[in-house]
C-alpha cells in the first residue's frame, strides 16, 4: 500500500511496489484519457529549492494531465525561504494547503527533513549530489519497457558518479535485481561515493568494476547510461573545466557497441553526446523523458491513493 | 592509591588506558556538582593499564556515548555501597546528536533544528552513516570526527 507514503530514496519501495507502479505507467501510457479526472480535487505543491525544468514541468504536467492543481515556488528567493525559514517550518506550512509534495533541494538530505515534519507524502525530486529517486523511476521504466526487464544486464555508467544524485539511486534500484552487473566509467575525481561503493555494492556482492576508459568496455554493455559533469557541484571551477569534456560519445563509439544497446540520459545534455548520436535507435533519452512523466503520474496517483473510476464515456466502459 | 567506596552512583572501570578524561569531558556531568573520581593508568590484568572514573550520586549517564567512546568499558551502577548492575558496552545501533556530520552539503549544515541521526554500518571499523545525506564517518581512535557537546 502505497497511499500516504513518502518516495526519498529508490529503496523506500519494495520491488513489487515499483512493479505495480510502472504497471499502472503502462495503462496510462495505453489510455491516458482514462486518467484525466483522477486527482480532481487535489493539489500538488512543488518546493523547488534548486532551478529545474523538467523534473519540475514533468511533476506539473503529470498533476495536470491527471486533473489536479499545482501551487509551489522554483525560487526560493521569492518565498519565505528568503526570511530564513527553516525547511521544517515551510513544509509544515505547506501541508495546510496542499495534498503532497515535490521538493528540489541543494543539500542532501532535505527532503528527509521534509518528510519528518509532515503526514502528508513527500517526493524527492532531487536533493544535491544525493539522491534523485523519481528519475529513477523514469530510468526503470525506460529500461522495462524498451528491454523487457531487469535481470541479468550489465549497465556501463558514465560521468559525474561522485555527484550524480541519478547515478546514486540508479545503481541503489537496480541492485536488487538478479545478475546486474555494473562498469563504473569516471576520472578519479569523479568515482562514486563510499557509501554506494561499501553500502550498496559491496554489501550485497554485486558484480562492478571502475575504470577510465569508455571505449574497452562498451562491447560489454546492454545499457549505457551518461551523465553530464555538474558545475554546479563544483567549489573549485578549474576542476571543472578540466574534467568537464572527459567522455563524449560519438557515432565512432557506438560502432563499438552492441546492437541493441541502450543509452540513457537523465538530460540536460551538455557536451557528453554528440547530437549526431541522437538519431541512431539506440538514443532513447528523449523518449526517457516522456516516460517521466508518465511514471510520475502512476506516482502521484500511487502515494494520494486515486484510482482510476470506472464510468461509462460514450458508452464505452472505461 | 585509595579512592573510597562510594555508596550511590557510577563506577566506569576497564576504561582504555587514556579516554578517562574523553569520557568524563563528553559525560554531561557538571563538574562543579558531582564528586568525580578519575584514577589514570590503574594496574588491569586483562589490558595491562585502564583508566577508571567513579561519579557519586550519578546513575543516569548517556551510555550511547559512553558505548562509542569507548565500547571496552564496564559500567557499575552502586546503590548503598554495593553493585547493583553490571552493564556490558558495546557500540550503540543509533545515536541522536552525538556525533556532528560533517559534510557541508548536508542539510544539518544548514537545518540547525534537525537532529544529527547516525546509524552503525561497521562495528569492526567503528563507522556510521548520516541518516540524512548517507555520509560514511569512522569514530575509531585518531579519527577527525568529533562527539557533540
Amino acid at each position: 500500500m502505497l497511499k500516504g507514503r513518502s518516495l526519498l530514496e529508490p529503496k523506500d519501495f519494495t520491488i513489487e511496489e515499483l512493479e505495480d507502479i510502472f504497471q499502472l505507467a503502462d495503462k496510462i501510457i495505453d489510455a491516458p484519457e482514462n486518467y484525466e479526472e483522477v486527482c480532481r480535487g487535489k493539489l500538488l505543491a512543488t518546493l523547488f529549492y534548486e532551478p529545474s525544468t523538467r523534473t519540475r514541468f514533468s511533476f506539473e504536467a503529470a498533476m495536470c494531465r491527471l486533473g489536479g492543481k499545482v501551487i509551489g515556488f522554483s525560487e526560493p528567493n521569492s518565498s519565505s525561504v528568503a526570511k530564513g525559514e527553516s525547511i521544517a517550518d515551510t513544509v509544515r506550512t505547506v501541508a495546510c494547503y496542499a495534498d503532497i509534495v515535490v521538493m528540489r533541494h541543494p543539500k542532501e538530505g532535505a527532503p528527509r527533513v521534509a518528510a519528518k515534519s509532515t503526514e502528508i507524502p513527500v517526493i524527492n525530486a532531487g536533493d544535491g549530489g544525493h539522491q534523485h529517486p523519481t528519475q529513477t523511476l523514469t530510468d526503470l521504466l525506460t529500461i522495462r519497457r524498451e528491454r523487457g526487464g531487469f535481470d541479468d544486464m550489465t549497465v556501463g555508467i558514465c560521468g559525474d558518479l561522485k555527484f550524480g544524485r541519478t547515478v546514486h539511486s540508479l545503481i541503489k534500484a537496480l541492485s536488487r535485481y538478479n545478475n546486474v552487473k555494473f562498469i563504473l566509467i569516471s576520472p578519479e575525481e569523479l568515482k562514486i561515493p563510499e557509501y554506494v561503493r561499501k553500502e550498496i555494492l559491496m554489501k550485497n556482492n554485486i558484480e562492478f568494476k571502475e575504470v577510465e576508459k569508455m571505449e574497452d568496455v562498451l562491447p560489454e554493455l546492454d545499457v549505457l547510461y551518461m551523465t553530464r559533469v555538474q558545475k554546479e557541484r563544483f567549489f573549485n571551477e578549474e576542476d571543472y573545466i578540466r574534467l568537464k569534456d572527459k567522455y563524449i560519445l560519438e557515432e565512432e563509439k557506438m560502432k563499438l557497441a552492441k546492437k541493441d544497446m541502450m543509452v540513457l540520459h537523465p538530460l540536460p545534455r551538455v557536451n557528453e553526446i554528440a547530437v549526431e548520436v541522437d538519431k541512431d535507435p539506440r538514443a532513447l533519452y528523449f523518449k526517457q523523458a516522456k516516460y517521466g512523466m508518465y511514471v510520475r503520474m502512476a506516482l502521484i496517483m500511487s502515494l494520494l491513493g486515486c484510482k482510476k473510476v470506472s464510468y461509462m464515456k460514450e458508452g464505452k466502459q472505461c | 592509591m585509595l579512592v573510597n567506596t562510594i555508596q550511590k552512583g557510577i563506577v566506569i572501570d576497564h576504561i582504555t588506558a587514556g579516554q578517562g578524561a574523553k569520557i568524563i569531558e563528553y559525560l554531561d556531568i557538571d563538574k562543579k556538582v558531582n564528586t568525580i573520581a578519575f584514577i589514570m593508568n590503574a594496574t588491569s590484568k586483562k589490558h595491562g593499564r585502564k583508566d577508571i572514573v567513579k561519579i557519586e550520586n550519578v546513575i543516569d549517564i548517556d551510555m550511547a556515548v559512553l558505548g562509542l567512546i569507548d565500547h571496552n568499558a564496564t559500567v557499575n551502577i552502586i546503590e548503598h555501597g554495593e553493585v547493583v548492575k553490571k552493564i556490558v558496552l558495546t557500540l550503540p545501533e543509533k545515536v541522536v546528536n552525538v556525533i556532528k556530520c560533517q559534510n557541508p552539503r548536508c542539510v544539518t549544515s544548514v537545518e540547525t533544528k534537525a537532529p544529527h541521526i547516525f546509524h552503525l554500518i561497521d562495528e569492526a571499523n567503528k563507522e556510521y552513516r548520516c541518516e540524512y545525506c548517507d555520509d560514511i564517518v569512522s569514530m575509531k581512535e585518531g579519527s577527525q570526527n568529533e562527539i557533540m557537546h
